[in-house]
């Protein structure tokens, strides 16, 4: 193949790659940098379970719009469900149903919320109705004092909610509120308690469950908080410190004692509830006020897919990034490294656990293996047990690893888990070898290589506008395919070559 | 750094990605490789061609023959352990001889036949092949080497390095084992590289660890002006693993026994480029020449004589 050919194919994707690019960000307005939007949201709650060819009901609370934030679009993803939607105790349900099935199921429902200025909250003409707190016995005579109590210390609801959340959370439990609360001391709880006193106080209140509007979390913890009926509105407390008002990126999803999830005729049920910034929605405005709509683009862009596929590409698309890095690094500067691309394993892993700790985590966890390893070559192994029981004593050291940095309070230890465990193992048996072989200057120099071209790499792809582009604009690593391409034809020297053969110009001049 | 890479350019050093691009990729054939990379095949094939090569004793192919091995190796009293696919000498034992029921390693402490044994399952699982595949054990004679290099080597076996390129000899270079190799001949492991003139077979100057040296390290003498007996004949030699292998850029490892005179002790289809540095000069011009001349030149009496006349050390 000529060398023309090259050129050719090179100048063909760089054109494409970068006419797409243009024509997205410039025609269609697709957003340039990741913070140009920040108000829509993408919520996903995602329930599996188990069904045994049995009739099955699942039901999900979902939210409602609230004053301030607009669901814009709610879809609910299901095969062969029959799906209703019913109000119940003020909240909304939605109701799967189906008439016989059998295995592992998964639903999900689907939300946009956006984010709208905020009018002034409308009040309430009728006083909500208190529900009975229904409590009897000791659990009676331990209410009503603690509501006397705190009565007398008060002046009026604000400040009686704000004495009762104090209660509910000093250090050292006054016997009434312990004996309320019982054993469980978490937040929902106090909420619920919380709640039924005001009730026996003679307060309107519910308890809100929700979850947080942030850039992308799978795994959204539900949060919850108290809502007490003052001065004809809802106000919102925070259960823990007992201020008014809770912050502005809470969503509330339902209220009341109800489970978010209510299944009849399956078992092992496991929710999700994940949120993300939405960016197809400000890509989609961007095209509707745009003067042409791209409607085939749009359908066959990363945007088309489930949320959860969505981030599994957030990473995988810097994947080509960090491969373009090690090109460079290798066969334009020649640093050595293990493995070819390990490197760049190695500076996903580092996502996780962040630099320093990942280099910290990662090099602790090579000496140990290397120590390991060294021993067990006094035994006298055949390679494939010998690997396996690297492997062994890796994933032990991995755990044990976590449970100290843990037991020290420090967090991010836990993160070690994060890194590939087989190519630990297989960076200590390269490593081990080479250091056998070639001394241990060179098997420092290798590892140390490894360590540096996967920082590059990590700081690289950590670069929030590097993600955003290369998630946006995939179109983008056509025109990095043309420069790998292209670097495949440098026959030129590799920097650190030059050093090497130094020796030579002096000898010659 | 641009001055020193254009002042490289002018003496014509060949780099790694133009070695790869431009000649082992283009003249190497990878379905050529196998016969090269592994030391069975490659012996077989010289044999069979008349080479001269260290005497094969026996191949260990699976782990249950290695408990027969001793009995085996009782008729030798010394030999070297290979693996056949191994890389830049690692695996490679040299046993110099028997004290009562140890073997005698040339290069460090006695073994005992376990740990002969446990060498050998090792090779045999692949700790040292390219890759990490399953790999066979050569087990062959061991050279002794000729009184030429005494002065001028600690310890082990120097050979000779010649880069042939479309059946021409273009560089040489004798690696000469010091004591921080270990008696072994690799530079990476601490050997030094003299340059060795086409012409005359006469050494040059010599690279050790990326520096250029002029005396040897433990020894003290100089390396300079020692002048290897029947150099044309090695040449020839080394210009007919061309037709051997068909690999068109290679390095040929040779060695001068004592008794036997030079044999081939390995080919490399990606040989190092330390050897321009050996002889203070790059590898690029020789090869652009090689590659303007190489049609005309007919056969190996032919090619060696154009080699001797255009790449000696002063032209």
């Amino acid at each position: 193949m000529s060398r023309r050919h090259l050129y050719f194919l090179a100048l063909g994707l760089t054109i494409v790659g970068l006419g797409l690019f243009l024509y997205k960000a410039l025609v269609l307005g697709f957003p340039l940098t990741p913070h140009r939007i920040s108000e829509i949201w993408n919520l996903e709650a995602r329930i599996v379970f188990a069904a045994h060819n049995k009739p099955v009901k699942v039901s999900l609370l979902i939210p409602r719009p609230i004053q301030g934030l607009a669901i814009v679009n709610e879809n609910f993803i299901s095969q062969g469900y029959g799906i209703t939607t019913t109000t119940e105790e003020g909240n909304l349900q939605a109701v799967w149903s189906k008439r016989k099935i059998k295995g592992q199921q998964t639903l999900y429902y689907r939300a946009v919320v956006r984010r709208i200025s905020a009018k002034k909250p409308g009040s309430l003409l009728r006083p909500p109705k208190i529900e009975n707190p229904n409590f009897q016995g000791p659990y009676l005579a331990a209410s009503q004092s603690l509501v006397d109590e705190i009565h007398a210390r008060s002046s009026d609801v604000d400040t009686f909610v704000k004495e009762l959340i104090k209660q509910l959370n000093k250090p050292q439990l006054d016997e009434n509120i312990a004996l309320l609360l019982g054993k469980q001391s978490s937040v929902s709880r106090k909420v619920k308690i919380a709640v039924r006193v005001l009730g026996q106080a003679g307060i309107p209140a519910r308890a809100i469950h929700g979850v947080r509007l942030e850039e992308e979390n799978h795994n959204a913890p539900l949060l919850h908080w108290l809502e007490v009926y003052d001065t004809k509105q809802w106000r919102p407390y925070d259960p823990m410190t007992g201020e008014s008002g809770v912050p502005s990126n809470y969503m509330p999803w339902w209220h009341g004692t109800q489970p978010l999830v209510q299944i009849k005729g399956g078992d092992r049920l496991q929710t999700t509830l994940s949120v993300n910034l939405n960016q197809e929605e400000a890509v989609r405005a961007a095209t509707e006020s745009g003067m042409i709509k791209s409607p085939l683009l749009l359908e066959f862009s990363l945007f088309s897919l489930p949320v959860h596929t969505q981030a599994v590409y957030h990473i995988l698309l810097l994947v080509p990034i960090g491969a373009f890095l090690l090109v460079i690094l290798r066969n334009v500067v020649g640093i050595k490294t293990f493995g070819t691309f390990m490197p760049v394993l190695m500076a996903l892993a580092f996502r996780e656990t962040q630099l320093l700790w990942g280099i910290i985590l990662f090099s602790v966890m090579v000496a140990l293996g290397l120590s390991i390893r060294l021993y067990l070559e006094h035994l006298k192994l055949l390679v494939v047990p010998r690997l396996a029981s690297v492997l062994f004593v890796v994933v032990l050291l991995m755990a044990l690893l976590s449970i100290l940095t843990h037991k020290l309070g420090l967090e991010r230890g836990l993160s070690v888990a994060l890194f590939p465990m087989v190519i630990l193992t297989m960076t200590i048996e390269r490593m081990s070898i080479v250091w056998e072989e070639r001394g241990a200057t060179e098997a420092l120099q290798q590892g140390l290589g490894s360590l540096v071209v996967a920082a590059i790499a990590y700081l690289i792809m950590d670069i929030k506008y590097v993600e955003h582009l290369a998630f946006v604009f995939p179109e983008l690593l056509l025109v990095l395919l043309a420069g790998t391409l292209l670097l495949g034809r440098y026959y030129g020297y590799r920097l650190l070559e030059l050093r090497r053969f130094k020796q030579l110009v002096k000898g010659s001049t | 750094m641009f001055g020193l890479a254009r002042q490289l350019a002018k003496i014509g050093v060949l780099g790694l990605n133009r070695r790869n691009a431009e000649y082992t990729l283009r003249h190497n054939l990878r379905r050529l490789y196998p016969l090269v990379d592994d030391k069975v095949t490659t012996k077989q094939l010289a044999q069979h061609a008349g080479i001269a090569v260290p005497e094969l004793y026996g191949v260990v192919k699976e782990n249950y023959q290695v408990r027969t091995l001793p009995e085996m190796l009782e008729q030798y009293s010394d030999f070297v352990v290979k693996p056949a696919r191994g890389s830049g000498g690692d695996g490679i034992l040299v046993i110099s001889g028997r004290s009562r029921q140890m073997y005698r390693n040339a290069n460090g402490p006695l073994l005992s036949r376990e740990e002969l044994c446990y060498h050998i399952s090792n090779i045999l699982s692949g700790v040292y092949s390219l890759g990490g595949q399953p790999d066979r054990t050569l087990i062959e004679y061991r050279v002794r080497s000729d009184p030429l290099f005494e002065a001028i080597s600690y310890k082990g076996v120097p050979d000779i390095r010649v880069i042939v390129f479309l059946g021409v000899p273009v560089m040489s270079m004798v690696r000469l084992p010091t004591m921080m190799s270990g008696g072994r001949a690799n530079l990476h492991q601490g050997a030094l590289g003299a340059g060795i003139d086409i012409t005359n077979g006469i050494t040059l100057s010599a690279v050790w660890r990326n520096d250029i040296v002029t005396e040897h390290p433990d020894t003290g003498n100089m390396l300079m002006g020692v002048k290897i007996p029947n150099w044309e004949a090695l040449l020839r030699l080394a210009s007919r693993c061309y037709e051997l292998t068909g690999l068109g850029y290679q390095g040929v490892d040779i060695v001068l026994d004592k008794d036997k005179g030079p044999l081939i002790l390995e080919l490399n289809a990606r040989p190092g480029l330390n050897i321009q540095i050996a002889n203070r000069t790059g590898l690029f011009p020789r090869l652009r020449s090689v590659e303007e001349n190489y049609k005309a030149l007919q056969g190996v009496e032919d090619r060696v004589a154009f080699a001797q006349r255009n790449f000696g050390a002063n032209i």
